[in-house]
């Protein structure tokens, strides 16, 4: 009976004991991890991190697997956020950022080293409603549409709004706005939007991932958006045009600078690109001046450091990672519409490619 | 051989002192006890190896937790140092101005849980009673028990789901009655949320404090005639006083850090609530909203700031609770 006990005693006190030792290792663990991974250089190389907005993931997702299936190069990329990736980038912990938005003064200067930004794709934000008597589409200003978000119109049969739906019967039920809660860069492309068509909205609010809403509900993602509008008759929102085609939701048309209201899709997005991108590929589509162009659209990017060598990195992952780019640029953009994502137009194409022959590895172009 | 004696004597005091003589007068006991002085030996090794080990053990927990709070004090200097004391009581929380005041989310964390603590209150106490005094065994109530224990296991996640598809349309419905603006989100939903998924921790402990009244208490309030409400007003109650107050107050920290299930459905604004059924927002679920996409170091610094907020609120909270504990059992 004691001779149990004794032995359960310091079972207890091994077992205890040992879990402290295998967690006092893990620290040095990691320095002797890094070692071991050079060991194996070849298979480093094979791999590419990275890190940033979650609005491209899916297409990402299937870019990289289609990728790795014809080379064999491995892409690890988390979803973290597009202020996420920016920050990975910095601290040079990822081979590549994702970012929904072209950095800013602030995050340019935190970098050590000058970065690239080589757009991906196109996504549209569209402007969903609960009006569930009306059988037309709702046509929206952009004037309209700040007063709405401002709480200056509250509601829905306001003459502002009945003058640009002429001959739509619409109720006299008040206007609930419906706005994403997480910061996202959703949120960021709607309230650059506002922030370019609005002085009001400029001055009062301003452009963020997460800004002071002057009135209305915050729903957690597009789902939590989609869902205050779904449940709330006379509710208005503002969603990813990819979620909102995939659950049927009713969206408007909106009025670009040109005067045309055009209705979000596919083509009307890769239409929105086609401007004049200035060379750094650093620009916003929304308000674009494209006649046909839907106006709330945005450019989704890598980022990449104009100066490859650094953290001893190998030239040949970094010619590895720039090709696959290269490739996301060209024959990967047939994955983008059946995900619903906008192909680039070809103007930026041709100055992602422009972007991509700046890079150099120790002074030299990586890229011909 | 005298200093086997004493460790035989220090280790098993319950030990006959007359088997002890008798064994070193013998040979063949001697073999016998030279074999038990081996185990003692052991047996202190094991005692102190053990009692190292859980002081140890004791001490990373305290060493994490305030490792916690100089996380939180350091990183929350730079916007400590922005809006100074300020951000207490500011009302704007604008990240694209760097204008940082969080008490519309304390006002929003304080008014969420305490309103679910007073609607479940009656529920854990109905529950702690009817168990514990009424019926402690048999099917019924050990499925109630069951149940009420699961409430406690359910993720939050599913009650946040859960309160958006069935809870907020209810809630709207009843908005539209008593004529306020029919949002269905807001302080009023998340507090009946809260209320349903902190049920169980006052309950359970106020079941297991009744059911450790003695029953000489109760059967001589019995024996002088008392009915069975009175016998559980004037002897259970004041006896597990201090004990269902603890409950409450666990109830109470878990409705403090409640994050996910409130999300969903306070309607997450940074204006100030100007009722219990306008929607509102918490210290929690602003820093889980905000956090993957916080852009630039003051930003990330001021929600870094709101979790030192709330860690601070809630040990004064936890703090107020001991001396009112302390207050009932004396």
């Amino acid at each position: 009976m004691k001779k149990t006990k004794t032995l359960a005693l310091t079972a207890v006190a091994i077992i205890v004991t040992g879990g402290m030792m295998l967690t006092s290792c893990n620290g040095s663990g990691t320095g002797s991890k890094s070692d071991s991974t050079a060991a194996k250089g070849s298979e480093e190389d094979n791999t590419v991190m990275g890190a940033g907005a979650t609005f491209p993931n899916p297409l990402y997702s299937k870019m990289f697997s289609e990728y790795n299936k014809s080379t064999g190069l491995k892409v690890n990329y988390q979803s973290i956020g597009s202020g996420g990736g920016i920050q990975q980038l910095t601290s040079k912990t990822v081979d590549f950022g994702a970012s929904d938005a072209p950095l800013n003064g602030k995050q340019d200067s935190a970098l050590s080293a000058p970065a690239v930004h080589i757009p991906i794709t196109a996504g549209a934000v569209v402007i969903s409603y609960n009006l569930p008597d009306m059988k037309d589409t709702l046509k929206l200003t952009p004037d309209v549409l700040a007063k709405i978000f401002l709480g200056e119109i509250k509601k829905w049969n306001d003459p502002k709004i009945a003058a640009v739906n002429k001959g739509v019967k619409l109720p006299a039920t008040d206007i609930l706005v419906a706005h994403r809660s997480d910061g996202s860069g959703t949120s960021n492309i709607f309230t650059t939007y506002l922030s370019k068509v609005s002085k009001d909205w400029d001055s009062k609010v301003g452009k963020g991932s997460s800004v002071n809403w002057p009135v209305g509900l915050g729903g957690k993602g597009n789902e939590g958006v989609a869902g205050s509008i779904k449940q709330t008759p006379g509710a208005i929102g503002y969603i990813e045009l990819a979620y909102a085609i995939q659950n049927n939701m009713a969206y408007a048309k909106m009025q670009n600078a040109a005067g045309n209201f055009i209705t979000p899709s596919i083509a009307s997005i890769t239409a929105a690109a086609n401007i004049d991108i200035p060379a750094d590929a650093k620009v916003s589509l929304t308000n674009t001046a494209a006649a046909e162009g839907y106006p709330i659209s945005g450019l989704t990017w890598i980022l990449v450091y104009k100066e490859q060598s650094y953290n001893s990195r190998s030239l040949d992952k970094v010619t590895k990672m720039l090709n696959m780019v290269k490739w996301m640029i060209h024959d990967g953009q047939q994955y983008c519409a059946p995900l619903n994502y906008a192909p680039l137009s070809t103007n930026a194409v041709t100055v992602g490619d422009a972007q991509l022959k700046t890079i150099t590895f120790g002074g030299k172009p990586v890229l011909q | 051989m005298s200093s086997s004696i004493d460790n035989n004597l220090i280790t098993r005091p319950d030990q006959n002192l007359g088997r002890v003589i008798s064994s070193i007068t013998t040979p063949v006991s001697k073999v016998r006890s030279t074999k038990r002085i081996k185990r003692s030996y052991r047996h202190i090794r094991a005692e102190n190896v053990f009692r190292r080990t859980l002081v140890i053990v004791a001490l990373i927990t305290v060493v994490l937790v305030l490792g916690i709070l100089l996380t939180l004090v350091v990183q929350s200097t730079l916007s400590i140092k922005a809006s100074g004391i300020g951000y207490v009581w500011g009302h704007v929380w604008d990240p694209v101005r760097d204008i940082f005041g969080a008490y519309p989310f304390i006002l929003g964390t304080l008014l969420t849980s305490f309103l679910a603590l007073f609607i479940s209150i009656p529920f854990s106490f109905a529950v702690g009673v009817f168990l514990g005094e009424y019926h402690p065994k048999g099917w019924m109530p050990n499925l109630l028990k069951n149940t009420v224990e699961l409430i406690a296991a359910v993720p939050s996640v599913i009650y946040g789901f859960w309160g958006l598809a069935v809870l907020v349309p209810i809630v709207r419905s009843f908005e539209t009655k008593i004529g306020v603006d029919p949002v269905g989100l807001g302080i009023f939903t998340s507090s009946l949320i809260l209320a349903i998924m902190i049920i169980p921790y006052a309950a359970s402990l106020g079941r297991s404090m009744i059911q450790m009244v003695p029953s000489n208490l109760k059967e001589a309030a019995y024996s002088l005639g008392a009915t069975r409400w009175e016998v559980i007003r004037s002897v259970i109650f004041p006896y597990t006083r201090s004990g269902l107050f603890a409950g409450v107050l666990l109830s109470l920290g878990r409705a403090l850090g409640e994050t996910m299930a409130v999300t969903m459905v306070i309607g997450n604004t940074s204006l100030i609530p100007k009722s219990i059924f306008a929607p509102g927002n918490t210290m929690a679920s602003v820093i889980a909203n905000e956090f993957t996409e916080a852009d630039h170091p003051v930003y990330l610094s001021a929600l870094i700031e709101l979790g030192l907020v709330l860690f601070v609120v809630t040990v004064i909270i936890n703090m107020i609770g001991k001396r009112l504990i302390k207050g009932f059992t004396n």
